[in-house]
């Protein structure tokens, strides 16, 4: 697993950056902010297209930039991968050429992908002839990932890759930038301020405001820190369970996944054996029982106890359960009352298994008003 | 009529070898200024712009004194090559380079500055030095800032007269060029090769106009 090390400050006259990173970069890993919170400043400052004295950029023992050792390696001689929001392919090439306009020149660690299988990979066999001016937004999108991929980065960098495209355009490419770690060995640093897209693909995840880094770590830690919910209040009330596909149940049409603290079923997805996916399971879609319902159409009965309970003033609480990893469920107060809820309080969390459809995971919805206002406690 | 075809001939070479001497200087010139965060751009580009501006006596004048036997760049000539640069066809090459040298910098920077900073980045991050990213990425993209300029010059040059009747003079063969010899012509009354001479010269200029809008129209400059 590779560690990208990074601390970057500069100043602006309206903005100041200061941001300290020490991440294992496995995956993906987002960097999440509003517009405006530096996240492609700092994008910029480790891919070294922008360069300010004392910085330190280094991923394992490859140093980029260390201003104190008189280091600074050029942006083209990092072994790196950069996808801007625009694709920014050469217009007065074909799709081939501009796919292997890096694969010359960078001669980085061997692995195990050809140009073929990148090509086959980004489904780009059908318009490797064509300029440029004759793709749909999607199709130039791919072609930069794959052209970005070929170069063997120890590190990808993207910058709101999906940005400028609409729903369906994303959806289409979306699978593909989940499976690069996968597929490629290739770990991403994936800038957005769209949550849906983080929520989806994300495996860490780095806060930015206003120049700086409030939290880094585990997706799953992160969006479940109480703390930070006026910051990621866009996300809808609820946990990420990050999960492992563990295997595919044609004849009743389901997945199952496993993560930390169990098995969680749900409808048939299109995605290989021991990919990692992130679950958004929403806090009304948990319900609650204090004994193991026998007789339910629930396919998913996880076994924990509460952790925490908010009462926010409105007609529901939020209690967080520990199933071995966290989970938000939201009931009404009567319930919590009638059942005698508290803390320490063992419980069968009920899931249905239609609570999660891929194409719904991670939705952008408003964060109860109530729960993002209220709640400055943090959970352990 | 006695059709004499050396000016043509000389005026042809005279134009391609400024051409080929224009891109050389302007190109790299271009994309200094396309690319410069510094402020002392203005004055270059000013200086550059001159000819456009000036009465081509006031430039042939200070090329004239510049180029001459006791001039900064005539006199050390002398010494090395025995022979002077007034009056001769290397130094029409350098006045017409002078005098051209607008009408290739400025497509060229306008080209330059179309493809932008985006691209060369993309061309870096993909492994390519700054000089690769400007030959495979930058040029190419600029591929009709080039075809304008190199065009504009060459008929720029064609057309040139006061420069070179002050620096060349009407040496046959050296310096007598297509412009001079009508001037010539029309001097001794001349007329039936005055009329071909300025008719050839008004039908070349106006399908090199034709081919250089026709060339804008068609392939603008368009970074995506």
């Amino acid at each position: 697993m590779a560690k990208l090390v990074a601390t970057c400050a500069i100043g602006y006259p309206d903005f100041r950056l200061n941001a300290e990173l020490d991440l294992s970069i496995d995956g993906i890993t987002a960097v999440f902010g509003p517009s405006g919170s530096g996240k492609s400043t700092l994008l910029r400052l480790i891919a070294g297209l922008d360069r300010r004295a004392g910085n330190v950029v280094r991923v394992d023992d490859d140093i980029w930039q260390d201003d104190a050792a008189g280091i600074f390696v050029p942006p083209h001689q990092r072994q790196l991968g950069v996808v801007f929001q625009e694709s920014l392919l050469f217009p007065h090439l074909s799709v081939r050429a501009n796919i292997e306009y890096g694969a010359k020149r960078k001669r980085g660690a061997e692995t195990n992908f050809n140009v073929d299988q990148v090509i086959d990979a980004f489904d780009l066999r059908s318009l490797l002839d064509r300029l440029p001016q004759r793709l749909s937004g999607g199709e130039r999108q791919r072609v930069a990932i794959a052209r970005a991929v070929m170069t063997r980065p120890r590190l990808l960098i993207m910058d709101e890759p999906l940005s400028s495209l609409d729903l369906d355009r994303k959806d289409e490419i979306l699978p593909l930038i989940e499976r690069l770690g996968h597929d490629f060995d290739v770990p991403v640093l994936y800038v957005s301020h769209a949550i849906d897209e983080v929520l989806r693909l994300a495996s860490q995840l780095v806060l930015l405001s206003e120049g700086k880094i409030l939290a880094a770590g585990p997706i799953e830690e992160v969006t479940n820190r109480l703390d930070l919910y006026p910051y990621t209040d866009r996300i809808d009330a609820g946990a990420v369970l990050r999960a492992t596909v563990s295997k595919h149940d044609v004849a009743r049409g389901l997945t199952e996944y496993t993560f930390t603290g169990g098995v969680f079923r749900g409808p048939i997805v299109d995605a290989p054996i021991g990919q990692t996916v992130n679950l958004r399971i929403r806090s009304r879609d948990v319900a609650l029982s204090l004994e193991r319902p026998n007789k339910t159409s629930i396919l998913n009965i996880l076994p924990g106890h509460v952790a925490q309970i908010e009462d926010t003033g409105g007609p529901h609480s939020h209690v967080l359960l520990d199933v071995g990893s966290p989970l938000w469920a939201r009931i009404t107060r009567v319930s919590t009352r009638e059942l005698e809820l508290a803390p320490g309080t063992p419980v069968f969390a009920m899931i249905k298994a239609v609570a999660v459809d891929r194409r719904s995971m991670g939705r952008t919805t408003a964060m109860d008003a109530s729960l993002a206002q209220g709640v400055i406690s943090r959970h352990s | 009529m006695e059709f004499d075809l050396t000016p043509i001939w000389l005026t042809l070479k005279l134009a391609a070898t400024t051409v080929v001497v224009l891109m050389a200087v302007a190109t790299p010139l271009a994309w200094w200024m396309a690319r410069t965060q510094t402020r002392a751009v203005i004055l270059v580009e000013s200086i550059v712009a001159l000819p456009l501006v000036l009465p081509p006596t006031v430039l042939g004048f200070y090329l004239l004194v510049l180029l001459g036997p006791e001039g900064f760049i005539g006199a050390p000539w002398v010494l090395m090559t025995d022979t002077t640069l007034t009056f001769s066809f290397v130094g029409l090459v350098i006045a017409s380079v002078v005098y051209s040298l607008p009408f290739a910098v400025q497509p060229l920077h306008t080209a330059f500055e179309a493809v932008g900073r985006a691209p060369l980045e993309a061309a870096y991050t993909l492994g390519a030095s700054p000089l690769d990213a400007f030959i495979s990425v930058a040029s190419p993209m600029a591929a009709r800032g080039y075809l304008t300029a190199a065009v504009l010059s060459f008929a720029h040059t064609l057309g040139e007269f006061g420069v070179v009747l002050m620096v060349g003079g009407s040496i046959p063969g050296e310096t007598k060029v297509v412009s001079i010899a009508i001037f010539e012509s029309v001097e001794t009354l001349n007329y039936p090769v005055a009329h071909w001479l300025s008719g050839g010269l008004l039908l070349f200029s106006f399908v090199v106009l034709v081919f250089v809008y026709a060339l804008n129209r068609q392939f603008p400059i368009k970074v995506s």
